[in-house]
């Protein structure tokens, strides 16, 4: 293994306040892989591209370089585990970098603040950073293959794109998630719109409950279709949507038809890695994660 | 009665010939060269299952039919998974050209009660989506601080915050909209 990465941990909303239990996961497993994460002390909503971008991009990008800057005066990178916040602050670096008239626009914000901010500190998802270390590293770590397990991969938008603001090699059918899943010993298996949004973003999650659902409920009926036992996600807020959307049709039906089990990578990968069910948070989900473990050979 | 065609006369007073410079300005600078071919709707998840349809979006933007785009709830239909914007022949900033009629709209005060809602969490805590009891308990659970290291830990921080949404104008966007109700 090489040597120790530190970052600053950037939380963001949904997934201390919500899924605590992927943060656990994530708290747990990287530093097994060699990724060290220190506290982002008083960092805030990153804040979210689709909802507060949308009603005030100036607020949007004080707010994401507020929570830049205070990565830099820590010296480190950002590492995030959620696309949304990735997207931002892929997105607001750029914004400063290309504009230098935009990063005075946010200085003179901060202006009395102590807040010292040259765009300087880097923003990665963890997804990024774990690819990185290498399949064949990351290889040596499992203990306990999951073969057999058919898992649904599922990107997300952010992490992908806009591809020209993104640091994949490709721009359209990414593998590197697939791989990721793959070295586990559990099997990707395609379905029918693997890339589609999961439904949440933009603020429709919010406003539109029914268009939300509806599109996360098609992309469960398209990984039922071909005998899936969880979808695989690495973004908080697309995490949410599949457990609050699968919870909110059953209830609507009366029937509990959705029993997708929602699943975290780093949730995965520490089960591969040999880690109790437990310790990775896999107890707290909304959708019930046992019909999924138990098909994981002892 | 074979009269099928029907006919939509476009008014000019509700032509603002202004709209498309200031979406222009904002950043979505090659919107002029759309071609309505229509790759924006076939890929929008959105579209898929309602009768939201981008091009339209973008054709009557492009017409100047500032106040019929802006007050539409059918802008709050995009998802922002930006796959017209990766697959338009013209690489027009589809998602970012939505974003800024967005931001036009939430200025001439047409905002949904539940973005609003949101916004006020990030007034008042600094998250959109702020702690509640459940969640500390799960944290508590887990072994994590039953309260995040975030603004959440930090008054001083939250009061810094603050201020940032003070100085951009988002304090008056919000409440004052909320205040005018």
């Amino acid at each position: 293994m090489t040597e120790t990465q530190t970052y600053s941990f950037f939380l963001g909303c949904v997934m201390p306040n919500r899924f605590p239990n992927i943060e656990k996961s994530i708290r747990v497993v990287l530093p097994k892989i060699g990724i060290e994460l220190e506290e982002l002390e008083g960092a805030s909503c990153c804040p979210a591209p689709g909802v507060i971008r949308s009603f005030s991009e100036p607020t949007w990008l004080a707010i994401a370089s507020r929570n830049l800057a205070l990565a830099e005066k820590a010296g480190h990178d950002i590492i995030t585990g959620c696309n949304g916040c990735y997207g931002t602050f892929k997105e607001a670096l750029l914004e400063v970098r290309e504009h230098p008239d935009r990063l005075k626009e946010v200085q003179k914000v901060f202006k009395g603040l102590g807040l010292k901010y040259k765009a300087k500190a880097e923003a990665k998802h963890l997804i990024e950073v774990i690819y990185d270390i290498g399949i064949e590293e990351l290889k040596k770590k499992v203990t306990r293959p999951l073969t057999g397990l058919k898992v649904g991969v599922h990107y997300g938008c952010h992490l992908l794109k806009p591809s020209k603001n993104r640091p994949w090699k490709q721009t359209e059918r990414h593998t590197f998630l697939d791989e990721l899943v793959e070295l586990t010993g559990a099997e990707s298996v395609q379905y029918k719109d693997k890339f589609m949004c999961c439904g949440a973003g933009g603020g429709v999650r919010g406003s539109n409950v029914p268009v939300s659902n509806d599109i996360a409920i098609e992309k469960m009926d398209n990984m039922i279709d071909v005998g899936m036992d969880c979808v695989l996600n690495v973004c908080s807020f697309c995490h949410l949507q599949f457990e609050v959307a699968q919870a909110q049709i059953n209830k609507e039906l009366g029937e509990k038809k959705y029993q997708m089990p929602v699943i975290y990578y780093t949730q995965l990968l520490g089960l591969a890695m040999g880690l109790e069910s437990e310790e990775l948070g896999l107890h707290q989900h909304m959708i019930k994660t046992q019909p999924m473990l138990d098909k994981i050979p002892e | 009665m074979p009269d099928s065609i029907s006919r939509d006369t476009i008014d000019l007073e509700k032509i603002d010939r202004t709209f498309v410079d200031e979406i222009v300005d904002a950043g979505a600078d090659r919107i002029r060269t759309c071609i309505q071919c229509g790759t924006c709707s076939s890929v929008c998840p959105s579209g898929r299952r309602t009768a939201f349809r981008t091009r339209a979006l973008i054709r009557k933007a492009l017409l100047g039919l500032k106040e019929e785009v802006l007050s539409s709830p059918d802008l709050w239909l995009c998802a922002t998974c930006l796959t017209c914007l990766e697959r338009c022949p013209r690489q027009i900033k589809v998602t970012d050209a939505i974003i800024i009629m967005r931001n036009m709209a939430v200025k001439e005060g047409f905002m949904l009660p539940e973005h609003r809602s949101t916004s006020m969490k990030l007034l008042e805590t600094g998250h959109a989506v702020p702690i509640n009891d459940a969640n500390r308990e799960k944290r508590a659970s887990l072994g994590l601080d039953e309260v995040p290291p975030t603004v959440h830990s930090h008054k001083d921080a939250l009061d810094d915050l603050q201020t940032i949404m003070k100085r951009t104008g988002f304090k008056t966007l919000i409440e004052g909209q909320e205040a005018e109700k």
